[in-house]
C-alpha cells in the first residue's frame, strides 16, 4: 500500500505513534522515546519509499535493516499496517509466545531482514545485503536505520569503512540523530558531533534533514537514489518522544513504559494531533 | 578404517588451513553462491587462491573482524554462502557477540573458519594461540563445530560446511602435519570415528593431536596395553552410542586436544560420559594457562602434548579404573 500525500504519511506516522504507546503500555516495558521520534521515517519508508509485497515475500524487493532493534515497536506497527500481520497482534509485543520479541528476531518473525538488539551490527549486515544484491546485479536497495548512540561502537565505524570502500550506492542509512542514549545526552556520554563531518571524511554522501519532516525525508531519499559511487547517510535530526509532550527530549523515556494514566494522556495528545493533521 | 599407517615415515605433510584453501577454491568453481571474506590475512588463511580466481566474490574487510561477521551474515541472509576466516584468537575471539547474534541467533548460512588455532600457531606466542575457541563456539546454540585432524579431513569438513544449511565453525591449524587419512576415510557429522580399536583404555583426540594419539597407542601396544583411538571431529553434539560402547569396553578415557582442558573436547566427553556410562576421564590439553613463543613441536613437547607423554599419562590413568 503506497500513500501518496504528505497528509496521508503524517496520519500514518500518527497511527504508528499511538500504536507505540499502546504496545509499550500493554507490555509494561520497552522503549517509547526512540520509535516516537522515528514515526515519520517508518511511515515514509514503509508507505512511500520501499518496494515490497507482504503477500509475496519471496518476490524481489527492497531490504530493511533495523540496527537499533530497541525501536522495533515503530517498525512492527508499520509492518502490521503494511499487511505483514494483523494489527491485533501488536498488543502481544514483548509477551511470551509473541512473534514480536522485545528485540526483533528472524527466528520468531521471519519477515524481517535481520535480528537485532546488540548495537553496532546493523550497518555491517546492511553492507552484506548491499554487496550480495550488487553481485547478483539486482536493482533492489538496502535501507538501514541506525541510532546515533550506537556510533560509540567501534564496529559501526568498521562498517562505515567497508561501505565506503565498496562504494555501496545501493545502501542508504538513516541515522536517528535524537541526541539521547541511556545514561544521558550523546554529547555528555560520548560526544559525536560533528557526525556529518565524520561521515564526509569517510567518503559518504551525507544529507542532513529534520527527521520529523516528511517532505525533507522524501527529498533526501530521492537525493540518495541519485547519488552514484557512494553510500548515503541521512542524518535525520529527530525529537525523541515526538508527539508526547512529557516525553519529548527527555532521555529518561528511552527505556521506560508509560503507566496507564500517562499512556491515556499521550493517546489524548496524539488524538488531538490527528485532528489537526486531518484539518490541514 | 581407511587410514594410512600413522607410523610410516613417508606420510606427506600439509596443513589443515591449506586443505581449507584448496577446498574453498573447488567449491567456488562449483557454486557461485560461495563468497569469501577475510580480515587482512588472505594468504595466511589461504583464501588467496579463491580471491585470485573470483575477485568479485572476495571481500577484503580490513582488520575488522566484527564487521566481517555481520557482513557475512548480511551476505548469507541475501542467499550467499559466505566463508569468513581469520586467526582463531580474533575470530571468534574478538567477534563472538556478532557470531552469536547475527550468525547463530539470526540463523545465517555463514561459515566461520579459523586457520590459526592452538599451540601449533607457534612463534607468534600466546596472544595468537587460540586455546579457547572450541569452548566459545560449542556454547552457542545453532552452530556446528568441526575440528578436522589433517589436510584431507579439512577438505571434507569444508565440503560438509558448505552443504549444511546454517552456521558452521571449522577449526584449522597453521602447521604442516602428517596426512594419515585418505579420501575414503569416513567423515560423518554427529559421529566419532574409530581409528584404532582397543580394550584397555580409549584415547579421544581431536584436531592436530589425533596423529599423536595414534602414535601413543602404538607405543602402548608394545607394552601390552590395548588402547583404542577415536577421532572426535564433530564437537557439536556427542556420539553417545560410541562413547557408551567404549566406556563399557575400556573403562577408562583419556582426552587429548590442543585447547584448554575446560570447554573443549575434554569437557564434551565428560558431559557425555556423565549422562551415559560414567568412567574415569583424564583430560590432556592446556591446563588453564597461556602459551608462549616457540616452534609448534617445541610447545607441544613443553606442555606435554606428544605421543610418549600421552602414552605415559594413559598408563598412569589405568590405575584409576574401577
Amino acid at each position: 500500500m503506497k500513500l501518496n500525500s504528505t497528509k496521508e504519511l503524517s496520519l500514518m506516522a500518527n497511527t504508528i505513534r499511538a500504536d507505540i504507546i499502546r504496545m509499550v503500555n500493554a507490555a509494561k516495558c520497552g522503549h517509547p522515546a526512540g520509535p516516537l521520534g522515528l514515526a515519520e521515517i517508518f511511515s515514509v519508508l514503509f508507505f512511500s519509499e520501499m518496494n515490497f509485497d507482504p503477500k509475496n515475500p519471496q518476490k524481489e524487493r527492497d531490504i530493511f535493516v533495523l540496527s537499533n532493534g530497541h525501536v522495533c515497536a515503530g517498525s512492527y506497527s508499520a509492518m502490521a499496517h503494511a499487511g505483514y500481520f494483523p494489527e491485533d497482534a501488536l498488543l502481544t509485543f514483548r509477551k511470551f509466545g509473541s512473534p514480536l520479541q522485545g528485540h526483533p528476531s528472524r527466528k520468531y518473525f521471519p519477515f524481517i531482514d535481520n535480528s537485532s538488539g546488540p548495537l553496532g551490527e546493523g550497518l555491517g549486515i546492511a553492507c552484506g545485503y548491499a554487496a550480495a544484491l550488487r553481485l547478483d546485479n539486482k536493482p533492489s536497495r538496502v535501507y538501514c536505520v541506525v541510532s546515533d548512540g550506537e556510533h560509540d561502537e567501534g564496529s559501526t565505524w568498521e562498517a562505515v569503512l567497508f561501505a565506503s570502500k565498496y562504494k555501496l550506492d545501493n545502501l542508504v542509512a538513516i541515522m536517528d540523530r535524537n541526541y539521547i542514549q541511556i545514561d544521558g545526552t550523546t554529547e555528555d556520554v560520548m560526544p559525536l558531533d560533528s557526525i556529518e563531518e565524520k561521515y564526509r571524511a569517510f567518503n559518504w554522501n551525507v544529507i542532513s534533514i529534520d527527521g520529523n519532516n516528511i517532505p525533507q525525508i522524501l527529498s533526501a531519499l530521492k537525493q540518495a537514489k541519485d547519488c552514484k559511487g557512494k553510500p548515503t547517510m541521512i542524518i535525520a535530526n529527530t525529537t525523541p518522544g515526538k508527539g508526547v509532550s512529557y516525553m519529548e527530549k527527555n532521555y529518561k523515556w528511552h527505556g521506560v513504559a508509560p503507566k496507564d494514566e500517562d499512556a491515556a494522556k499521550a493517546l489524548a495528545e496524539l488524538a488531538e494531533e490527528r485532528k489537526k493533521i486531518e484539518r490541514e | 578404517m581407511h587410514l594410512l599407517n600413522p607410523l610410516s615415515p613417508d606420510l606427506k605433510k600439509d596443513s589443515t588451513r591449506e586443505g581449507y584453501g584448496k577446498a574453498l577454491l573447488e567449491l567456488g568453481e562449483k557454486d557461485s553462491r560461495i563468497v569469501a571474506l577475510t580480515a587482512d590475512l588472505a594468504e595466511s588463511v589461504r583464501v588467496h587462491y579463491f580471491a585470485e580466481k573470483f575477485p568479485q566474490r572476495f571481500f577484503q574487510c580490513g582488520i575488522c573482524e566484527q564487521n566481517m561477521a555481520v557482513v557475512a551474515a548480511g551476505l548469507a541472509y541475501a542467499g550467499k554462502i559466505p566463508f569468513m576466516s581469520s586467526f582463531g584468537a580474533f575470530s571468534p575471539g574478538r567477534n563472538w557477540e556478532q557470531i552469536r547474534s547475527a550468525i547463530c541467533y539470526g540463523n545465517a548460512n555463514a561459515k566461520i573458519v579459523s586457520t590459526h588455532t592452538g599451540l601449533t600457531v607457534g612463534e607468534d606466542g600466546a596472544t595468537h594461540q587460540a586455546l579457547e575457541d572450541v569452548s566459545l563456539m560449542r556454547s552457542i546454540p545453532n552452530i556446528r563445530v568441526l575440528v578436522p585432524c589433517d589436510f584431507e579431513q579439512a577438505k571434507k569438513a569444508i565440503y560438509a560446511a558448505a552443504k549444511i544449511q546454517g552456521p558452521v565453525y571449522v577449526r584449522c591449524g597453521r602447521e604442516k602435519m602428517p596426512i594419515f587419512t585418505t579420501e575414503n576415510t569416513p567423515f560423518e557429522l554427529g559421529k566419532i570415528s574409530l581409528y584404532k580399536d582397543g580394550s584397555d583404555i580409549a584415547l579421544f583426540a581431536s584436531g592436530a593431536l589425533v596423529h599423536e594419539a595414534l602414535l601413543a597407542a602404538a607405543e602402548l601396544e608394545k607394552e601390552g596395553i590395548s588402547a583404542a583411538v577415536l577421532n572426535v571431529y564433530d564437537l557439536t553434539e556427542m556420539d553417545n552410542s560410541t562413547i557408551e560402547k567404549y566406556a563399557r569396553k575400556t573403562g577408562a578415557f583419556l582426552t587429548v586436544e590442543d585447547h584448554q582442558i575446560k570447554g573443549g573436547l575434554g569437557s564434551a566427553i565428560c558431559e557425555a560420559v556423565c549422562s551415559t556410562s560414567p568412567v574415569p576421564v583424564h583430560r590432556m590439553g592446556m591446563r588453564m594457562e597461556f602459551g608462549q613463543s616457540g616452534k609448534g613441536s617445541e610447545l607441544l613437547k613443553h606442555y606435554g602434548l606428544y605421543s610418549s607423554n600421552i602414552a605415559k599419562v594413559a598408563k598412569e590413568h589405568l590405575k584409576n579404573k574401577k
